[in-house]
C-alpha cells in the first residue's frame, strides 16, 4: 500500500503491508479434495475422518429439517448453518468433552455434538424454558444472542479453568460482524493479559446479517485483530475441514501448554438467509457470490478425499443422512411431549429462592393457572 | 392523505426529515441497502445516498458514541439500535454520555439525537430482543421517552423527535409495526412530545396505557361497555417526561384509574404514573389505583410469550376490582 501523503515524517504503510502479509490463509484440502498441504496433515485415523464426515453430513440434514420445521411452526428461532460444517463441526472435532463452549446463536450444533440432545436444543429454539435445564455438566452455555458477549465470558471461563490446573480449553465463536463488538476486543485482550487458555473463532461468512464483511473494518483480514491483543492469528480456509481441525488443535495443544490463547479466523459463508425470521439475503448478496461458495463446500471436499482415499461411499452417506432424519424425528416427538408453559414455572426458574414479589406472584399465578 | 402502517408512518417520517434537514444522518445495522431488518428506513439509502443513511459496523456502543460525535459537529443523528433488547451494549452512551451533555457543558452542547428500536412481545423473536425497557430509560434524567401506539401518532412523534434538540429514546413495538393500517397525512406535521392523548372518552374509570397495551386497553373497554362500565383510555405517547395534566384531568373525571404496562410490575413506567396520581389526585380517587403489569421475570421468548404478556383479560379484571371497590 502506498502512501498518497507526501511529506508526512513517518512511513505508515509499509507497518500495515508487514502485518497483511503475515496473514495468508491456511489450507490443506483444495476444492477438489486434494491435499495441497501433505506436512499440515493430521494423524486421523480412517475412522475419526469417517466420523468428522459422517457429522458433517449429519449436521446439513439437520439443516434442512431445521428450516422445514420452521416453516411449519414447529420450531421456533433459527439461524441457518449449511455452508458452515467445517468450520463448526471440524472446530469442534478438535476439541475434549471437557473444554467448556461459549457458541453463538448460530452454532447449535457444536452445542448438539458436545452433548446436549437435540430435543433440548429444539426446546431452546421454541422459547421452552426446558432447553437448558439440567446442563450443568455438559460443559456449554445457551447460544449467545448478545453478539460478543460469549468473547468476553471465555476469558473468564479460561480463566478459571486455568486457577483450577484443568487441561482444558475455552473455545468461543462469533461471526466477520461480531468482532466489531467492544467486547470482541475485551475478550481477547483479557485473554491475552492472563494468558489463559482460550481459543476464539471468528466464522467469518462474508456478510453480517446485510453487512459485507468490507464495511465491518479496514483491517484486511479478522486474524490480524489478534496482533494487537499480543496473541497468535491464524486465517484458514473455512470451508476445509482439515485445516479448520488442526488449526483448532494446534491452538488447544497451545493453550493445555499454558501458551495462551489464538484467535482463528475461519473464511466460511452461509448459504441460506441469516435467521428464518424474514431475512432475504437477494437484497444484498448475488447469486454468483452464492455459487463462487457452492463450489467451495466442505461436504463435497471432504467426500472427494474421503472417497479417494477409498474409505467413503454412497451406503455410508445414506446411513448417516438416514441416522440424521430418524434421530431428528425422534427429537421433535420428545420436544413435543414437554409441559405447555405456565407463567408460575417461568416465575420459578428466575433463582433458587425466590424473592418477595416473586413469591407472591407465584401463589397467585398458580392460582389462576390451575383453573 | 394515504393508508399507512406504523413500519411505513415511520418511514415517511424519516424521508420528511431527510430531504428537509439535510443535517438529519440516519445510520446503523443493516439500516442502508438492506432498509433495516423491518424495513423501517426502506429505499431511504437509495433516494438519499451513502452520505445520508449508512449501515454502521456492529457495535451498539460505537453508534451510540458516533451519535454523540456527530451531534458535536452538528449533525441531526437518527441512530437505530436493531432491537432494543441491545440496548444495555450502548447505555454508558445513551445514559451515561448525550443525557448528560447539556448539563456538564452549561447547555454549550446539545444533543439533538433521535435513538430509534424496535422493542415488544408478540412477535416471536429470539431472547433478549423484545424486553420493554422503558424504564430504565425513563428513570434517566436528560432523556425524553417517547412509544407512538398508531401510525398517525408514530409519524407525528417522530418528526418531532427528530427536530428535538434532546435526546431522545424513540420505541417502536413490534407488534404494532404491520398490525393496521390508518389515514397518515403526507408530508410534514408534528405531535408535541410530551403531551398525552385520550384515545376513548369514558366517565367511570381511567385505563392509562402506551404502547401495545393501549389497544389491549381499547379492547378492554369496549368489552367494560357490555357491562355498563365507561372507561376513558388514555394513551401516554410520551413516558418520560409524563403528560400529569392530562393524567390528572382524566382521573379527577373519573375517579378511579388502573395503569397498564407491558413491562414487568417492578419498578417501571406504571409505578410512577400511579405515584404522580397519589401524589396529586389522591382525594379525588374512589378507589385505590392498580396496575396490569407482566410478571417479574426476565421476559420469556417465542412460544412462552403469550401466556406471559399482560392482555385484555387482565385489564377488565383488575379495572373491575377498582370499579367495585
Ligand atoms: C449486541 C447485538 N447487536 C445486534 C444483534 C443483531 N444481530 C444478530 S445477528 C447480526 C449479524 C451478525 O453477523 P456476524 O457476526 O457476521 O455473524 P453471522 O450471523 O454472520 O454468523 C446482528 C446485527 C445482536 N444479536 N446482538
Ligand atoms: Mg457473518
Amino acid at each position: 500500500m502506498a502512501s498518497k501523503t507526501k511529506n508526512a515524517k513517518l512511513e505508515v504503510a509499509s507497518q500495515l503491508d508487514a502485518v497483511d502479509k503475515e496473514f495468508q490463509t491456511f489450507q490443506i484440502l483444495n476444492e477438489e479434495g486434494e491435499v495441497v498441504n501433505e506436512k499440515a496433515l493430521p494423524d486421523l485415523t480412517d475412522e475419526q475422518l469417517q466420523e468428522l464426515m459422517r457429522r458433517m453430513v449429519y449436521t446439513r440434514i439437520l439443516d434442512q429439517r431445521s428450516i422445514s420445521l420452521n416453516r411449519q411452526g414447529r420450531l421456533g428461532f433459527y439461524a441457518p448453518t449449511a455452508g458452515q460444517e467445517a468450520s463448526q463441526i471440524a472446530s469442534h472435532f478438535a476439541l475434549e468433552k471437557e473444554d467448556f463452549i461459549l457458541p453463538g446463536y448460530r452454532d447449535v450444533p457444536q452445542v448438539i455434538w458436545h452433548g446436549l440432545p437435540l430435543s433440548k436444543a429444539f426446546l431452546w429454539s421454541r422459547g421452552h424454558y426446558q432447553g437448558f435445564e439440567n446442563t450443568a455438566a455438559l460443559n456449554v452455555l445457551p447460544p449467545q444472542i448478545i453478539i460478543g458477549a460469549q468473547y468476553v465470558q471465555t476469558a473468564g471461563v479460561a480463566l478459571g479453568l486455568k486457577k483450577k490446573g484443568e487441561k482444558a480449553v475455552a473455545i468461543t465463536y462469533t461471526g466477520d460482524g461480531g468482532t466489531s463488538q467492544g467486547d470482541f476486543y475485551e475478550g481477547i485482550n483479557f485473554a491475552s493479559a492472563y494468558q489463559v487458555p482460550a481459543i476464539f473463532v471468528v466464522q467469518n461468512n462474508g456478510f453480517a446479517i446485510s453487512t459485507p464483511r468490507h464495511k465491518q473494518t479496514a483491517a484486511k483480514t479478522l486474524a490480524q485483530k489478534a496482533v494487537a491483543a499480543g496473541i497468535p492469528g491464524i486465517q484458514v480456509d473455512g470451508m476445509d475441514p482439515l485445516a479448520v481441525y488442526v488449526a483448532v488443535k494446534d491452538a488447544r495443544e497451545r493453550a493445555i501448554n499454558g501458551e495462551g490463547p489464538t484467535l482463528i479466523e475461519t473464511l466460511t459463508y452461509r448459504y441460506g438467509p441469516h435467521t428464518m425470521s424474514g431475512d432475504d439475503p437477494t437484497r444484498y448478496r448475488t447469486k454468483e457470490l452464492d455459487s463462487e461458495w457452492e463450489k467451495k463446500d466442505p461436504l463435497v471436499r471432504f467426500r472427494k478425499y474421503l472417497e479417494n482415499k477409498g474409505i467413503w461411499n454412497e451406503e455410508m452417506e445414506n446411513a448417516a443422512i438416514e441416522q440424521a432424519k430418524e434421530e431428528i424425528k425422534e427429537a421433535i416427538k420428545e420436544a413435543d411431549q414437554a409441559p405447555k408453559q405456565k407463567v408460575s414455572d417461568l416465575i420459578s426458574i428466575m433463582s433458587k429462592e425466590l424473592p418477595s414479589n416473586l413469591k407472591e406472584q407465584y401463589e397467585i399465578y398458580k392460582e389462576k393457572e390451575s383453573k | 392523505m394515504a393508508q399507512m402502517t406504523m413500519i411505513q408512518a415511520i418511514n415517511d417520517a424519516m424521508r420528511v426529515e431527510l430531504k428537509r434537514d439535510e443535517k438529519v444522518l440516519v445510520f446503523g445495522e443493516d439500516v442502508g441497502v438492506n432498509g433495516g431488518v423491518f424495513r423501517a428506513t426502506e429505499n431511504l439509502h437509495a433516494e438519499f445516498g451513502e452520505d445520508r443513511v449508512f449501515d454502521t459496523p456492529l457495535a451498539e456502543s460505537g453508534i451510540g458514541g458516533l451519535a454523540i460525535g456527530l451531534a458535536v459537529q452538528g449533525f441531526r443523528p437518527v441512530p437505530e439500535i436493531q432491537f432494543f433488547g441491545f440496548v444495555f451494549e450502548v447505555m454508558d452512551s445513551i445514559a451515561g454520555q448525550m443525557a448528560r451533555y447539556h448539563f456538564r457543558t452549561g447547555g454549550s452542547f446539545e444533543m439533538p439525537i433521535t435513538i430509534r428500536s424496535p422493542f415488544g412481545g408478540g412477535v416471536h423473536t429470539p431472547e433478549m430482543h423484545a424486553d420493554s425497557l422503558e424504564g430504565l430509560m425513563a428513570q434517566t434524567p436528560g432523556l425524553k421517552v417517547v412509544i407512538p401506539s398508531t401510525p398517525y401518532d408514530a409519524k407525528g412523534l417522530l418528526i418531532s423527535a427528530i427536530r428535538d434538540n434532546n435526546p431522545v429514546v424513540f420505541l417502536e413495538h413490534m407488534k404494532l409495526y404491520r398490525s393496521f393500517r390508518e389515514e397518515v397525512p403526507e408530508g410534514e406535521y408534528t405531535i408535541p412530545l410530551g403531551k398525552a392523548d385520550v384515545k376513548r372518552e369514558g366517565k367511570d374509570i381511567s385505563i392509562i396505557a402506551y404502547g401495545a397495551m393501549v389497544h389491549e386497553a381499547l379492547k378492554a373497554a369496549d368489552e367494560l361497555e357490555k357491562e355498563g362500565y365507561s372507561a376513558e383510555v388514555v394513551d401516554l405517547r410520551t413516558v418520560s417526561p409524563l403528560d400529569i395534566e392530562t393524567i390528572i384531568a382524566s382521573v379527577e373525571k373519573t375517579n378511579r384509574a388502573i395503569v397498564v404496562q407491558e413491562a414487568q410490575k417492578q419498578a417501571g413506567v406504571a409505578a410512577n404514573v400511579v405515584a404522580e396520581i397519589n401524589d396529586r389526585a389522591i382525594l379525588s380517587l374512589e378507589a385505590p389505583v392498580l396496575r396490569v403489569a407482566a410478571a417479574d421475570t426476565v421476559f420469556p421468548f417465542s412460544q412462552a410469550e403469550s401466556v406471559w404478556l399482560p392482555n385484555y383479560k387482565d385489564i377488565i379484571e383488575t379495572a373491575k376490582k377498582v370499579l367495585t371497590f
